[in-house]
């Protein structure tokens, strides 16, 4: 069995109020949120400042976060809860929904991602976006995307939650339809937003159930009442909110908007799309953690989504030749890996968060390394068209490097330590789960190595008329802090810093003898990476890059270059009976109502012919309909009641 | 044999007989008033009618006395026939609310350059020489407003109604007005003439159904009064036959003015046909009053039998919620798309009509279902007003026009209109923060801890289906391009009482979903009804 909770300690939410430092935490909100209301209502008048105006918002809650995060580090380690009340939603009887925050250190942790790397891409974006003539407009949508990610990390109950989840998703429908003069930029906008209703239909359920089963839906009534509710409504509401998070992080099978999302400008890709909002999936797992250790089927099947995904994203990640979508594949995949951390249990949400961490530093960087070469080959987003670029963007090169470097987990950088953890966590639970996750690994080494050969090596393939050069210092500053944190963020783990830190939020570390000595595993992912790398070395370096794709592939590649058909598997099964569903009511509404009520009984059929012949046009059918509908009315009660 | 004098509690019913009375009096205006000044006689009559009923509503609602130690405040009036209560209080102050917005768009005269937007000469045949004059002379039909005074009166005695004949006379009084209301645009007078017709056939046989099934309950239980029914149903256990066919052709008749699947085919045609003033009123005001009416009578009459209709009310509004956003999907006409969506919200109404009914039975924490419609109804109330307010505003030059073909790229021509639509969009969405929000989940609570949960798990899937169509016509108004040939509507300013209007109903919108927690609990002090 892939539970491992059993005998462990659940905690449960218990906060106490804010004062000092703690009581600015409405502040981390309130600033991105002003910037956003200012820069939207201000209309023109603030085109000339009004980047500034974002970055300085986002910069200052950042400093505000450092602030509450220097306090949290100054409590005892029982005190580190803190929850503050704004204001009351909704009060009824003795319900009451508030705008509650609540402050933890798995809060902590994504306040600092977020709004650190939320300003390193504000200040990136200044030069990204500095032709754009609507260019404020995007920094208002930027604040208020980190504002309402704000509110889903540090809202106390789930109905906050939602409030934020549904912001993240208007802002990131608002970006990626940012260029909307591109058909490609609405329709995946709005692709983006359809299959994201599917999630939150599941949270909204899940919420709903939550409230009838506890009557409460904050965190600390939820997770004081969990073990009272039978398992069988645990594991519904823990595959419901199951459903949420794969809609808002790219799971299988709600996968396949992700890489249209591409469309949206790079820093959005970078920061919507990789560090933040994608990974709230991951969040709403580890947070719901008293849900999902009570229920172990739940767990069993995050994990074969996990696994499923995290293969599915690498094997894509492989066959794509626009560098974004190759990173958007990789960051399918990576989450993946956070998402079977989550499904671990305790032994595993620490290094979930891990993961997520080290994965927002070096994801985001490469994504603005790739935006950063975007910017010097005319926006072309082909990789076959570029080629030896080290040498016309060193900047740009090495800090790619050392993303490169750190998502492919080579010793001592941070997606090394994390990545590898998961691993290990996953082979202690199981054989076959650790091995795929291992595979994986594999892959990554090889889509990874193949994105930096096409790149930077191999030899130049761009145009004539294309020069690239390096980008200006605002977008290469930071690219170096964010490459840095790449090579660095492995500290965290230093003498288990970070599953101490997170253990009064998800529980301690439960320890399980792995299979093979830990420093057997280390060197197994290693080794295993290896083996992926070299693969791309011979296949892609060594080989002659043609121009045009290649079209004599096999199937496989074939496959992966389509999204490993996921949108004909969503055709097929979801679009294509939906259209013949509306289709078929529509028909129905105009004119099934002789056609059905005439024809199943013959006692309606005489009285429909009589209103026929004394009325003529639409409604004729209308009153029929009526009739029907009286009959419809009738025999619902008799049966009931009578039978 | 003697008669007594009925005794009429003045002092609790003026509002009513304000409204009736300043309805009478637009008649005598109309009669007698020379025809130039006419107009603003009426509108200020109508408004100044309105307002003292609804502050009379209020002052009613703060007197009503308490009944024994129970939620439940307000007294029979009339000799029973008529009962104020707190629920009955709080429909008078929505419909009151909204009618005021009603006069305000009645009152436009802006945008069709002068006159209103009603025919000039309601009696002229399209396309004669008889029309063409009023056209040219400036004609107005000023009986709009008393018909909105008679209509708006027939709403406050639907819901207040305690027996079935009563009832049957509200229905009646709010419907004919209305139908008349229809037929009366000054453009594309075929068309509103033709739903108007449809309006009233369809209506009169729907009444006939009611009226059929007043005469059933009456056989089986022997009287008109709620009090007694619920008595008859009770004790009676011989004669389920006649109280169930009774009860089914009463619902009809109920479900009919609700806008209810299968009885829902008139709305989108007169939606569309009727002036828009009219339509933004009456989706408003009708809705509020009929959801008053079958809450009172299957609540208080056959509250005791709850469990032989409420397997029907689950199929209505099943069918309800997933046929009305189903076919918005295919719409191309905002007016038409606002119907079937107003058909999606009497389901989601519904759905919250199938919960729990009495306080006793809840814990504490929980809302009774009556609280959560009444709540739902405000919510739903402010964004429809608003956003036929804003329809009216969108015009080409064949006046108002509501293709989707023209709304293309609206929200670059005028962003703050295309914007407060798209925010009443939203909310009819349910989005969190708005108002739509809280309503929703103040049904589907209540839903589900009355058991409903296969109801509620459809509610979830028709919502997440009109998201679809919402955010489908904010994307054509924002994102999309503008058509290269062909003409394109734009905003048209217009006056102050359109603006109000639409600027109230965003107002409270947001206010609703984010505070929504004074309105819940005045709500929750409305209490329940009483018998």
């Amino acid at each position: 069995m892939l539970n491992m909770s059993e005998g462990g300690h659940i905690p449960v939410v218990d906060p106490t109020g804010t004062d000092g430092i703690s009581s600015l935490l409405w502040l981390v909100i309130a600033l991105p949120l002003l910037g956003a209301a200012v820069l939207l209502l201000a209309g023109r008048a603030t085109d000339k400042w009004g980047h500034w105006l974002g970055t300085l918002m986002s910069a200052g809650s950042f400093v505000v976060s450092l602030l509450l995060f220097v306090d949290l580090l100054g409590r005892d380690e029982g005190d580190r809860q803190v929850s503050q009340h704004l204001w009351e939603w909704f009060s009824v009887g003795g319900l009451e929904v508030g705008f509650d925050l609540l402050y933890d250190p798995l809060a902590a942790l994504f306040l600092l991602l977020i709004t650190g790397v939320g300003t390193l891409i504000h200040v990136y974006s200044i030069g990204y976006m500095e032709h754009d003539p609507r260019r404020r407009r995007f920094f208002a949508y930027l604040n208020l995307f980190v504002a309402a990610m704000l509110m889903l990390i540090l809202s106390e109950n789930y109905l906050g939650l939602f409030l934020g989840w549904e912001g993240v998703g208007l802002a990131s429908y608002l970006l990626i339809g940012f260029w909307q003069h591109k058909p490609s930029a609405a329709a995946a906008a709005k692709k983006a937003f359809v299959m994201n209703r599917v999630g939150d239909m599941g949270l909204s359920l899940a919420i709903a159930l939550m409230f009838v089963t506890f009557g409460t839906t904050s965190f600390s009534g939820v997770s004081a009442a969990a073990s009272g509710a039978s398992e069988n409504t645990l594991t519904a509401l823990g595959l419901l909110l199951l459903l949420g998070a794969c809609g808002k992080s790219a799971q299988v099978p709600l996968q396949g908007w992700l890489l249209d999302a591409m469309e949206g400008p790079t820093p959005v890709s970078a920061l919507i799309h990789a560090a933040t909002m994608v990974t709230a999936g991951v969040y709403l797992i580890v947070r719901s953690n008293f849900i999902f250790e009570l229920a172990s089927t739940a767990q069993t099947v995050v994990v074969i989504v996990a696994v499923v995904t995290l293969l599915w994203g690498a094997i894509i990640g492989c066959a794509k030749d626009d560098i974004k979508k190759a990173l958007a594949g990789s960051t399918m995949s990576q989450i993946g890996y956070m998402m079977l951390g989550a499904g671990l249990g305790a032994a595993g949400y620490a290094f979930a968060i891990f993961h997520l961490l080290t994965h927002g530093f070096f994801k985001a960087n490469m994504f603005l390394g790739a935006g950063s070469v975007m910017h010097g080959m005319n926006d072309d987003v082909d990789m076959r068209r570029y080629g030896a670029v080290r040498h016309a963007m060193p900047v740009t090169f090495l800090t790619f490097a050392m993303g490169y470097l750190a998502i492919i987990g080579f010793p001592g950088f941070s997606g090394f330590w994390s990545k590898d953890k998961i691993i290990e966590s996953a082979l202690a639970d199981s054989w076959l789960v650790g091995g795929l996750a291992l595979l994986g690994a594999g892959i990554t080494g090889f889509y990874m190595t193949r994105l930096m050969l096409l790149t930077f090596f191999t030899e130049k393939r761009w145009k004539d008329d294309v020069h690239p050069h390096e980008s200006p210092a605002v977008m290469t500053v930071p690219l170096i802090v964010l490459a840095a944190l790449s090579v660095l963020a492995g500290v965290l783990l230093l003498g288990d810093w970070i599953t101490d830190f997170l253990a009064p939020v998800v529980g301690e570390v439960a320890h399980h003898d792995p299979p093979l000595p830990a420093l057997a595993i280390t060197a197994l992912v290693t080794l295993v990476v290896a083996v992926g790398v070299a693969a791309a070395w011979f296949l892609v370096g060594k080989r002659e890059v043609p121009i045009t794709p290649p079209q004599d592939v096999s199937f496989a590649t074939r496959a992966a270059r389509n999204d490993l058909y996921g949108d004909a598997i969503n055709e097929g099964l979801v679009i294509g009976p939906g259209r013949h569903a509306v289709h078929g009511v529509t028909l129905a509404d105009r004119r099934a109502v002789d056609g059905v009520f005439t024809g199943t009984a013959a006692g309606i059929g005489a009285l429909g012919t009589v209103l026929r012949r004394a009325q003529n046009g639409f409604v004729r059918s209308y009153a029929l309909s009526l009739l029907g509908g009286v009959l419809l009315v009738l025999l619902a009660l008799l049966a009931v009641n009578l039978v | 044999m003697e008669f007594d004098k009925p005794q009429i509690e003045y002092g609790h019913l003026w509002p009513l007989l304000v409204v009736l009375g300043v309805a009478c009096l637009g008649v005598l205006v109309e009669a007698f008033l020379p025809r130039e000044r006419r107009r603003l006689t009426q509108t200020i009559l109508a408004m100044l009618g309105l307002l003292a009923a609804l502050g009379g509503a209020i002052w009613v609602g703060l007197d009503l006395p308490k009944l024994g130690d129970g939620v439940a405040r307000g007294d029979l009036m009339m000799e029973g026939t008529l009962v104020v209560d707190g629920p009955t209080v709080f429909l008078w102050g929505l419909v009151l609310v909204f009618a005021i917005g009603g006069v305000l768009l009645f009152s436009e005269r802006r945008l069709e350059g002068g006159v209103s937007a009603f025919a000039g000469q309601a009696a002229a045949l399209p396309g004669t020489e008889a029309e063409r004059q009023a056209s040219t002379r400036g004609l107005e039909q000023t009986e709009v407003f008393p018909l909105l005074m008679f209509a708006v009166g027939g709403m406050m005695l639907f819901p207040a109604a305690n027996d079935l004949l009563t009832m049957f006379v509200a229905l009646e009084v709010l419907s004919l007005p209305l139908y008349l209301l229809s037929g009366l645009a000054r453009r594309r007078r075929l068309l509103s003439q033709e739903a108007a017709l449809k309006y009233f056939m369809l209506g009169a046989f729907s009444s006939g159904f009611f009226l059929y099934g007043v005469a059933l309950v009456y056989g089986f239980a022997g009287s008109m009064r709620f009090a007694d029914i619920n008595e008859a149903v009770r004790n009676d256990t011989e004669n389920q036959t006649l109280l169930l066919v009774g009860m089914g052709m009463l619902a009809v008749g109920l479900l009919f003015k609700v806008g209810a699947v299968p009885f829902h085919n008139w709305t989108p045609d007169v939606y569309q046909g009727a002036p828009t003033a009219v339509t933004g009123f009456m989706s408003a005001c009708t809705k509020i009053a009929a959801f008053g009416a079958l809450l009172r009578l299957f609540y208080v009459a056959f509250g005791s039998d709850r469990w032989s209709w409420q397997p029907m009310m689950w199929v209505i509004a099943i069918l309800t919620m997933l046929v009305g956003s189903v076919l918005a999907i295919v719409q191309t006409d905002v007016k038409r798309m606002l119907a079937y969506s107003s058909v999606a919200h009497t389901g989601f109404i519904l759905t919250g009509v199938l919960g729990v009914q009495a306080a006793t039975d809840l814990a504490d924490h929980e809302v009774t279902s009556l609280q959560a419609v009444l709540f739902y109804l405000t919510t739903y109330g402010f964004a429809m007003v608003g956003a036929f307010g804003v329809v009216t505003m969108v015009r080409d030059s064949g006046g108002e026009s509501a293709t989707f073909a023209r709304w293309a790229g609206l929200g670059r021509r005028a962003p703050v209109i295309a914007g407060v639509f798209a925010f009443f969009l939203l909310s009819m969405a349910g989005i969190p923060l708005t108002a739509g929000f809280v309503g929703k989940w103040a049904v589907f609570t209540v839903a589900l801890s009355a058991g409903a949960w296969p109801v509620v798990l459809v509610a979830i899937l028709a919502s997440v289906i009109s998201v679809f169509f919402y955010v489908r016509l904010i994307w054509l108004m924002f994102f999309s391009e503008e058509p290269t040939e062909g003409e394109v509507a734009a905003v048209h300013t217009p006056s102050l009482a359109t603006l109000v209007t639409v600027a109230v109903g965003a107002a409270g919108t947001l206010v609703l979903g984010v505070v929504p927690g004074p309105v819940l609990d005045l709500a929750a002090h409305a209490g329940e009804f009483i018998r």
